[in-house]
């Protein structure tokens, strides 16, 4: 026994200086989802602390959904392991209106009425800021423009899906390696539904009517999946169903999509001559326009956030303006180039020259966000609900990955567009009934 | 005829045993060329085999994140977890394979159904103890989860070692006047070295490649080299080269070693379940 007693104390000895951390500085804990643009900040930290050498940053980076795990569990159990997170627009809503993350009060110098309004009132609850947007995307329609003058067609800046539909038709090649559209297939609530909420909007059709009972087996709903469905097994590439942003990003880069509607950030990606194929033949316009006129954009923004659990608020809230301040894009802009900046939060962003003439897309993007005016005036009808391509309630997650996975289905060809709306109708209600919207 | 019957067999088996090998190597070999790929060659469609290699990728995972701090936990939380599980496994097993009662067999049973949970319905329970105690993002938390959730795995293997030794050589320990830790010491622990071994090198292993718990109860001061890897895939843009050059640094210390000790491992492998 003699010996295994030695051994106690060495053990615990080996393990000790780990749980030993010196604090000199503050230091702040930044939970971030490992997008390009949150690398760069990652990698600009260091002016940070120069100017605040009171504060030590430390980065945990993570994909996207084991972050959203990660900090979830961290909040909900107030962990209080991180003290700034990245967290979405959908987060910052439920979240803020719940008491899990800290007011945040600017001064006049961040200039919070430079910040795009719908992006801010994304991230508000009653009025007061609870996250500061970092970068901010709507949907765009990317085209060949190559193609296009080919097939003497003309793209109007603000095209509806009808004449979209005519350039895929046009534009559809598979013999020579061009298929007509790519677009989302992968079921999901923030994959192939971020993309098909807003055609079901632009369609006339709504998630929930103002009872909160959920309108899915509506002739609207029919004709938007009716049309989505269509078009992908015309004109689509095979193996849809798989495909999400990244998926459908490779093909276009690769030249064999003609129409891909997307995230706006896609738009760096196509344009740089290192990851893109067509950088010089891509064109941009903004989504397109179904039967209605509203509702056919999705809003979404990351934003940095403080969590209510932190003990190192002051220091945490510091870090945060910084990283979203007019000052950090003129950082980027000095170190990375004008066209790696964070756009979508901030007015004077597209103002700048050296901005516009780095970025081909800046004015398409500015002038797509500066169209959406609310995040409650979305559907034709009356909906209770507040969100362009999700539903802000916490029952939105399920309800959205399940409709996804019914239309997925269909999109494969194992059930019907209308077994699917049906299925999906029969899911959302008992969802809703589950979460005590209505009785029956 | 049926000489060469027999040698097709010994052909016929030989060559399935290869394209099995193949099989399973070849996910591993993709992994190493594509770590050294640009993000653009990973992706390129037909696949490149031949293409001017690049170390970009390990220095970008090398700016990006302090690695050895990573190994290093990795090192710390699964050497530490294999002793402390091989030293509480030893007298579990000790006194169940030696002293055995009518429960016995039951409650090896019932440790190996914890196995059966996953991990993720403990989550919320013990992060909020985690939390509690403030041993959230430590490493002592991590051993002791990796002790753990090896524990019944570690318990049954040496069980089945220590089975194997006949009662009547420590009847005879005890009739010369061995004590129990003289016992243990001289007679027990020569007898199933190599069990023990084979069963440390698994849990060395298993713990290493433990990805849940690891990524889940750290942030920014504990986490191995498999929460590393997650800070490398990504749903926006290009991916793979990276994710591939983070994976490589992070199974190679492993692999190493798993190399050097395959004789142990295999054992290990085999000794418990087939007997």
């Amino acid at each position: 026994m003699f010996r295994l007693k030695k051994l106690i104390p060495l053990f615990i000895a080996a393990l000790a200086p780990a749980a030993l951390a010196f604090s000199q500085p503050t230091e702040i804990v930044v939970a971030a989802v490992n997008n390009g643009q949150i690398i760069d900040m990652q990698r600009l930290t260091s002016h940070f602390e120069q100017a605040n050498p009171d504060i030590k940053v430390t980065w945990v980076t993570l994909e996207e959904n084991t972050l959203r795990q990660r900090v979830t569990t961290d909040i909900a159990t107030k962990g209080g392991q991180f003290d700034v997170m990245t967290i979405g627009s959908y987060e910052a809503a439920l979240w803020s209106t719940k008491g899990w993350l800290l007011p945040i009060e600017t001064d006049e110098s961040y200039d919070v009425d430079d910040l795009l309004p719908v992006i801010r009132d994304a991230v508000s609850h009653e009025g007061q800021l609870y996250a500061l947007p970092f970068y901010g995307e709507a949907s765009m329609l990317y085209y060949r423009k190559d193609l296009a003058d080919k097939l003497g067609f003309v793209m109007p800046d603000n095209p509806t899906w009808e004449q979209v539909r005519e350039f895929i038709q046009k534009a559809h090649d598979p013999e020579h390696g061009i298929y007509g559209v790519g677009l989302r297939g992968q079921p999901g609530w923030g994959a192939n539904m971020a993309f098909l909420t807003p055609l079901v909007h632009t369609f006339g059709g709504q998630f929930f009517d103002m009872n909160w009972k959920p309108a899915i087996n509506t002739p609207a709903w029919e004709q938007a999946i009716g049309f989505y469905v269509d078009i992908m097994k015309k004109y689509g590439p095979p193996g849809s169903t798989s495909n999400n942003f990244n998926e459908v990003l490779a093909l276009f880069n690769e030249g064999k999509c003609a129409v891909w509607v997307d995230a706006t950030s896609a738009a760096l990606f196509v344009s740089d001559p290192a990851q893109s194929k067509v950088h010089d033949k891509v064109a941009f316009a903004t989504s397109p326009t179904g039967p209605s006129s509203k509702g056919a954009l999705w809003i979404f923004s990351w934003n940095l956030a403080v969590p209510a659990s932190t003990k190192k608020a002051e220091a945490a809230q510091r870090f945060a303006k910084w990283a979203t301040s007019k000052e950090y894009v003129r950082l980027v802009a000095q170190e990375k180039g004008w066209h790696l900046v964070p756009t979508g939060t901030r007015k004077s962003t597209y103002e700048i020259p050296e901005f516009q003439a780095a970025a081909p897309f800046a004015k398409t993007e500015q002038r797509i966000l500066n169209g959406i005016k609310s995040l409650d005036d979305q559907t034709e009808a009356p909906s209770p609900y507040k969100g362009l391509q999700y539903v802000v309630i916490p029952e939105f997650q399920a309800i959205g990955t399940g409709v996804g996975q019914h239309i997925s289905a269909a999109l494969a060809g194992k059930t019907t567009v209308k077994k699917a709306l049906e299925a999906s109708q029969k899911l959302a209600e008992r969802e809703m009934r589950k979460a005590g919207y209505y009785k029956k | 005829m049926s000489y060469s019957r027999k040698k097709l067999g010994k052909w016929l088996r030989a060559l399935s045993a290869w394209v099995l090998a193949a099989l399973l190597f070849f996910p591993l070999a993709w992994l190493f060329l594509t770590a050294f790929k640009t993000e653009l060659q990973a992706i390129a469609d037909p696949p490149l085999v031949a293409f001017a290699p690049t170390l970009e990728n390990f220095a970008e995972v090398q700016v990006r994140s302090n690695y050895l701090l990573y190994a290093r936990n990795s090192l710390i939380t699964s050497v530490a977890s294999t002793l402390l599980g091989l030293a509480l496994a030893l007298s579990a097993a000790y006194s169940m394979a030696f002293f055995p009662t009518r429960r016995t067999r039951g409650i090896l049973m019932w440790m190996l159904s914890t196995k059966m949970m996953p991990a993720v319905g403990a989550l919320v329970p013990l992060y909020v103890i985690a939390q509690k105690t403030g041993l959230l993002d430590s490493l002592t938390l991590l051993t002791l989860v990796f002790t753990l959730i090896n524990l019944p795995i570690i318990v049954w293997m040496i069980y089945s070692a220590l089975k194997d030794i006949p009662h009547e050589i420590l009847e005879a320990a005890r009739m010369d006047g061995a004590k129990l830790w003289g016992e243990f010491r001289n007679v027990v622990l020569p007898l199933t070295r190599g069990g023990i071994a084979s069963t440390g090198l698994l849990c060395l292993v298993l713990s290493w490649n433990e990805a849940f718990w690891s990524l889940n109860l750290t942030s920014a001061r504990a986490g191995t080299l498999a929460a590393l890897i997650a800070s490398y895939s990504n749903p926006e843009g290009l991916f793979w080269a990276k994710l591939s050059a983070a994976s490589l640094i992070a199974i190679a210390p492993i692999m190493v070693f798993g190399w050097f000790s395959q004789k142990q491992l295999i054992q290990g492998m085999t000794f418990g379940a087939v007997k």
